[in-house]
């Protein structure tokens, strides 16, 4: 993803995932949220998000950082 | 083929498990105790002459035609209502009893007109049949008895008229209305002589409160009440046994027909769903299938600013399978994509994904049931393990509180709402959670014990204040929970949700709904019996629709309401085949029967059958496919059967997306709004022009059956086959049949299915395979499907949708009794009579304080957009909401609504959107060039070379 646009609506959705995962507590929410992403995220949302935290990661909350991170590390594991 | 006459016992069948045995013509019978005696009789084949009593409703005993003689007993008692008793003897054809029925007899046909030649119930009439059973030869009394005082034809509704002349006072339509429909619309008017049926306070059908259900129509034995198009057409001479294409209910019908032409559609005693019940809209509203509209040619142009062109069938696919690859050859294999529709048949659905997954190579498909239940899928599986409703509909008979959620049954699932309605007159309670005061709250013989009018977006706080109640109360069902559930997950679950801040008082303020309500509610519904949920978009519609399931999930839980009839949670479903489009495969992360497209084995499976490599990353989903249009690198779409630019939350942004595309194919019945934007037209069939199955929203898989050859010359699932063979992805399938045997044996829960089971059974509910042969009526019987049911903290969170200055007023949607979804059907048949247009509700204060008066139009402003619409003033909506529909086009009110939506499922937030409302002259300036721009977009250039 480009555009400001789109990478702001990817961290809105992302961080509107982390507010549900956030009761699970800061040891299990980042492991689900990024499982969220995966199962869910087509891979050019997911790079894009992953792009966004690169450049910055800009608007993230923690826990949502955190699962991005996870998710870039299963990413470039691959 | 030949007309299908289901025999009428004459009185409902008794529900007793202790059997009676008595003697009827001298032969043995055993029946249930509370049986009549001529039910009795005509089950062992014996038909008694009757006129007032009919199997759909209760007996009444006033024609006195049905009597029959009990040895030792004085007099002639009525057979329809006098209940069998062990012993008993009784005798149905005696002298006497012929001469006392011939005598009845010659009373009513003295007073009835005698144009039978010309009669349109003629060859239908149960007067004339009974005056053939006794063998009434002569009318002492002369013809010219009938003294009615009211001839008054009314023909005011638009698909059944009255003939006061022709009744016989039987009443069959009075008690059809009361107990099977539940809206008690028809009295009995004067006495004797001079009685009459009459709508309301005479008043015409059209203006009373009929809802047009037809259940009078059907119950009456005369011409009285009969359907329009038999007195235009005449009697039907075959029928055939379909479903209907409407909603989620799924009632079955008999399409009775002469040749090719509908006669009219008659709702079939034996469907599991609707149980000899309909709606107006499966019963007379399907009229669209010939409306001059309809387009049957295929066709075609280069940018959508040009006229359409017809084409031939071949030329049309050619060009679509090449402009598939084009654009794939220059962006990528990941470029294109389809949507699969909640309207077509699960054969139909099934092979779009499977076009999508194997010939274009990825898995960009999603289906319009993202804008509606999308979160019910996810909220059930994460909790229960699976993505349906826990009952059939049948399980409503066993429940003692009912708590529904954001749903309006008696408009939006009206055969549902017929049937809760009965049991609540029985006596079952009822809690509303809703915005508006939707017309179960207090309506006649039905009235809820508790509304909680809630304020849109504030669903997860009440139903957690509800769970704290239960919790804190002690109301939990303890060995429920330790014997079915993960107990670690309910004591978290149980802290969380016994937290003050969940409490029934922290939340009242921000809900607005009284505490005290809320502790009495879930009082009742955790100890009140067997507490059923029923819930529809009021739940999914919103950014927390997700979690709201779960929070439903939960509450059933905690409370023990889950695994038998009467309990359960229950997803009313929007568009007929919702649930089926989902368990077909429709969801771009995942294959049949909701596998993961990462699971290796599953996909290894489809792999094997289909001879080609699936990706195994999900794709995108239909609100992404327009952002990645919007990007510049999605650019071509298959769309069947959806019109995402009038349903899809956003106008303007969705508009923008298909605009950006190459290649957009629309197939539907008519040039939809979505076709504004498409490059190539598919003429569709209707659900009368081919075979397959729908799903309703209790997993009912129950046939469509062909009632007419398809006059686009194919059927969708034929459509399919044809773009799939020239992408070079073979499909061979000689009938819908075969492609159901493919997903019976790719789909474990529906391996036991096939067109054979579903003939001989007449429906299943799946899961259908070697654990359950049968189907499955309700589910998590003994263990939830995923084990141990999963509790989840459901914590609020409230919408980024808030009012404000600008917007100090949330605007909910909705949809009303007479149209369907976008309306492209409905508002092509006669219902338009009933909502010509949608207008905006709004609470009479706030109409006063903005100037606004009843029927004025108004401008409806959002931070998306602004539409322009007429006010209707009313109490139904609380202060400070506005309500409106969205079945025409032209109201655009997705012009308004927000891109917000569910956090897991992107579902959109369609419930929620603040808005401004002021005055105006009319429809804005975007309505405008938006009807301008549709006017154009519909142009078609006459054929140019002939189509075989
Ligand atoms: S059509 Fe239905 S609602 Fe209307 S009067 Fe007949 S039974 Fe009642
Ligand atoms: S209208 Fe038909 S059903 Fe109703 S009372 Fe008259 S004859 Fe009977
Ligand atoms: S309730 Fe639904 S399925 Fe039944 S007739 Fe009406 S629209 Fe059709
Ligand atoms: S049918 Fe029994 S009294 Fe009319």
């Amino acid at each position: 993803m480009s555009s400001d646009r789109s990478s702001d609506k990817l961290v809105y959705m992302a961080n509107q995932i982390g507010k549900f995962f956030a009761s699970q507590g800061e040891a299990k929410a980042p492991a689900a949220i990024a499982e969220h992403l995966k199962k869910f995220w087509d891979p050019r949302m997911r790079a894009g998000i992953v792009a966004h935290l690169e450049a910055g990661g800009a608007g993230l909350d923690p826990l949502v950082r955190e699962a991005v991170q996870r998710l870039r590390e299963t990413m470039s594991a691959k | 083929m030949s007309l299908i006459h289901e025999i009428d016992y004459g009185t409902p069948r008794s529900k007793s498990d202790t059997m009676v045995t008595l003697t009827i013509d001298g032969e043995t019978m055993t029946v249930p105790e509370g049986t009549s005696i001529m039910r009795a009789a005509m089950e062992m084949g014996t038909e008694i002459p009757k006129l007032c009593a009919t199997d759909m409703v209760d007996a009444f005993g006033s024609c006195r035609l049905c009597l029959v003689e009990i040895e030792g007993r004085a007099g002639t008692p009525a057979s329809c209502t006098t209940p069998v008793m062990p012993g008993m003897v009784v005798k149905t054809q005696t002298e006497r009893l012929k001469r006392l029925r011939k005598g009845v007899m010659e009373l009513y046909i003295s007073d009835h007109p005698l144009d039978c030649l010309t009669c349109a119930a003629n060859g239908d009439c149960e007067l004339q049949d009974m005056a053939g059973a006794v063998g009434l030869r002569d009318v002492r009394y002369g013809h010219e008895g009938h003294n009615h005082p009211n001839p008054g034809l009314d023909e005011s509704n638009p698909y059944f008229t009255y003939d006061p002349s022709k009744c016989i006072v039987c009443s069959r339509c009075v008690r059809a209305c009361e107990e099977v429909q539940g809206t008690f619309a028809l009295t009995i008017a004067g006495r004797g002589f001079d009685s009459v049926v009459s709508p309301g306070m005479e008043e015409s059908f059209l203006g009373s409160e009929c809802v047009s259900c037809g259940a009078c129509v059907q119950a009456c034995p005369t011409a009285t009440l009969t359907e329009k198009s038999v007195i235009e057409i005449g009697q039907p001479e075959h029928s055939v046994i379909t479903t209907c294409a409407y909603c989620g209910v799924g009632c079955t019908f008999k399409a009775e027909m002469r040749g090719n032409e509908v006669v009219r559609m008659v709702p079939w005693k034996d469907g599991k769903a609707n149980r000899g019940h309909s709606c107006v809209k499966g019963r007379f509203a399907w009229g669209y299938a010939s409306h001059k509209e309809r387009i049957l040619n295929p066709m075609i142009r280069v940018s959508i600013t040009d006229p359409w062109r017809e084409v031939s069938w071949e030329e049309a696919i050619a060009h679509t399978a090449s402009e598939f690859k084009r654009i794939q050859a220059k962006y990528g294999r990941l470029a294109i994509g389809g949507i699969t529709s909640s309207r077509c048949t699960n054969e139909e659905t099934f092979l779009v994904q499977k076009l999508i997954r194997g010939g274009f190579g990825n898995n960009n498909v999603d289906t319009c049931a993202r804008v509606c239940h999308s979160p019910t899928g996810y909220g059930l599986s994460q909790t229960y393990g699976t993505s349906a409703g826990t009952q059939d509909f049948d399980s409503v008979e066993h429940s003692d509180v009912i708590l529904l959620i954001g749903a309006n049954p008696t408009d939006a699932h009206p055969v549902f709402g017929s049937r809760m309605k009965k049991r609540l007159r029985e006596g079952a309670k009822l809690i509303v959670l809703d915005p508006r005061r939707i017309d179960l709250v207090r309506m006649p013989h039905v009235e809820a014990s508790y509304h909680l009018p809630l304020r849109p977006g504030t669903n997860v706080a009440v139903l957690t204040a509800l769970a704290h109640v239960v919790v804190t109360e002690g109301l939990a069902d303890e060995h429920f929970v330790r014997e079915r559930c993960d107990w670690d997950e309910f004591q978290d679950w149980a802290a969380f949700v016994a937290d003050p801040r969940n409490s029934p008082e922290a939340i009242s303020e921000l809900s607005g709904v009284p505490a005290e309500d809320i502790r009495a509610a879930a009082r009742l519904y955790a100890t009140g019996g067997n507490g059923a949920i029923y819930y529809g978009l009021g739940v999914t519609e919103h950014s927390q629709g997700s979690t709201t399931v779960m929070a439903i999930a939960n509450l059933a839980m905690a409370t023990g309401n889950i695994g038998r009839p009467g309990v359960g949670v229950n997803p009313l479903r929007g568009q007929n085949n919702v649930q089926g489009a989902c368990d077909m495969g429709s969801f771009p992360h995942e294959l049949s029967g909701y596998r993961h497209v990462s699971g290796d084995e599953t996909r290894a499976l489809f792999e094997a059958l289909w001879g080609v490599p699936l990706d195994h990353e999900p794709g995108l989903r239909i609100p992404n496919m327009l952002d990645a249009a919007v990007d510049g690198v999605f650019k071509g779409l298959y769309v069947q059967g959806e019109d995402i630019l009038q349903s899809d939350p956003d106008t303007r942004h969705v508009a923008a997306g298909l605009a950006a595309m190459e290649c957009v194919v629309v197939q539907d019945l008519f040039l939809n709004e979505t076709a504004n934007y498409a490059h190539v037209f598919l003429p569709g069939s209707t659900f009368l022009e081919k075979d397959g199955t729908f799903t309703n929203a209790e997993r009912r898989i129950q046939r469509v059956r062909k009632v007419m050859p398809s006059k686009s010359g194919k059927a969708d699932w034929e459509i399919t086959i044809d773009l799939a063979n020239a992408m070079g992805f073979s499909m061979a399938y000689a009938h819908p049949s075969e492609i159901m045997d493919e997903i019976a044996r790719l789909t474990p829960s529906f391996a036991g299915v096939s067109y054979a089971k579903l003939e001989a059974e007449g429906s299943v509910q799946w899961p259908c395979n070697e654990h359950a042969p049968h189907g499955t009526p309700v589910m998590h019987v003994d263990g939830f499907v995923r084990g141990k049911g999963r509790f989840m903290v459901t914590e609020y969170v409230a919408t980024d949708e808030r009012t404000g200055p600008r917007f100090p007023l949330l605007l909910t949607t909705g949809r009303i009794l007479s149209q369907y979804n976008v309306g492209a059907q409905t508002r092509r048949t006669a219902n338009v009579v009933w909502h010509g247009e949608d207008r905006l509700e709004i609470h009479p204060h706030d109409a006063e304080q903005r100037g606004v008066h009843d029927g004025q139009w108004v401008k409806l402003a959002s931070r998306s957009g602004e539409t322009s619409l007429r006010a209707l003033i009313t109490e139904r909506v609380a202060p400070g909401v506005v309500y409106t529909t969205f079945h025409h086009p032209g109201t655009q009110a997705n012009v308004v609504t927000t891109d917000f939506s569910d956090w897991a499922t992107n579902c959109p937030e369609y419930k929620v959107t603040a808005v401004q409302v002021m005055p105006s002259n009319g429809p804005t300036a975007w309505q405008e060039s938006y009807d301008e721009q549709a006017r154009t977009s519909r142009r078609i250039e006459p054929i140019v070379e002939a189509a075989e």
